[in-house]
């Protein structure tokens, strides 16, 4: 039995629904990010990785491909609901923001869907 | 309402000023968010050239070597200066953000030196980033 008044259920608008799930989702990928991109940036610090010989060894360790498809994962994922608040803030017009906010969603989902496969294709080849 | 608008005189009333600054003095609370705003689409933006670096290394050495030569360029040095400093400000004041989340730390005096903390340490993470790829002897 739902709680909502006939008017509201009629007018089609209502909770959020998941916006919790935005908020968790944020703070989750923020902690694990904390870790992952320190380390990311200290071992491109370190290791400079300019010389292509370099890069293809440091991606054919196993903890560091593995690292880095986490890291990807949480950063796509992080920086995608950032960018989604901040369209929903400044963007007025409806079609626009909806617009805008597809389109950076499926952005960030395929680069790091390539990122991901890159990382992977070069782990596992000779 | 079908009564027709009448001329009106043009009369100059006060305008409400630009506040920042002259009226309405900065705050570190204010100012930090912004920045953590700012810095968060430019890290996003970064994702984009962090997404070409590793596809250019599976393209092949001809590719990677473009993409290293862009990256060691001035204006790639320039932006991995400011794109490694954002991320270690987005870094430090979103654990800011998350000892917040936590319940912690919502006094004034908490959060002014918290933001003090932030940026501080923004600057000593990047700096020590620099250190590492250029002063510390070679792996």
């Amino acid at each position: 039995m739902s709680l909502r008044s006939p008017l509201s259920q009629a007018r089609g608008l209502g909770s959020a629904k998941d916006g919790v799930h935005h908020w968790w989702m944020q703070r989750l990928t923020a902690l694990a990010l904390i870790p992952l991109s320190l380390w990311f940036v200290f071992s491109i610090a370190r290791y400079h990785l300019a010389d292509y010989s370099t890069m293809i060894l440091w991606l054919h360790n196993p903890y560091v491909a593995i690292a880095l498809v986490l890291y990807f994962t949480a950063l796509f994922y992080h920086s995608a609901l950032g960018v989604q608040v901040v369209i929903e803030d400044y963007v007025a017009s409806e079609a626009l923001k909806i617009g805008s906010i597809v389109l950076v969603k499926l952005a960030h989902f395929a680069l790091a869907a390539a990122s991901i496969f890159a990382v992977l294709k070069i782990a596992f080849g000779a | 309402m079908s009564a027709k608008p009448s001329a009106k005189p043009v009369v100059s009333r006060p305008l409400s000023p630009f506040m920042l600054g002259q009226y309405y003095r900065f705050q570190i609370s204010s100012l930090l968010s912004i920045t953590h705003r700012i810095t968060g689409v430019g890290l996003a933006i970064g994702t984009l050239f962090i997404a070409i670096w590793v596809m250019s290394a599976v393209a092949g050495p001809d590719a990677y070597a473009r993409f290293a030569w862009f990256a060691r360029s001035p204006i790639g040095l320039l932006l991995l200066l400011g794109w490694s400093w954002a991320l270690m400000f987005h870094l430090s004041n979103g654990i800011r953000h998350l000892v917040w989340d936590a319940g912690y730390a919502f006094e004034k005096k908490s959060v002014d030196a918290g933001g003090i903390i932030v940026v501080i340490a923004s600057v000593l993470l990047t700096a020590a980033i620099w250190v590492t790829a250029y002063l510390l002897p070679a792996v």
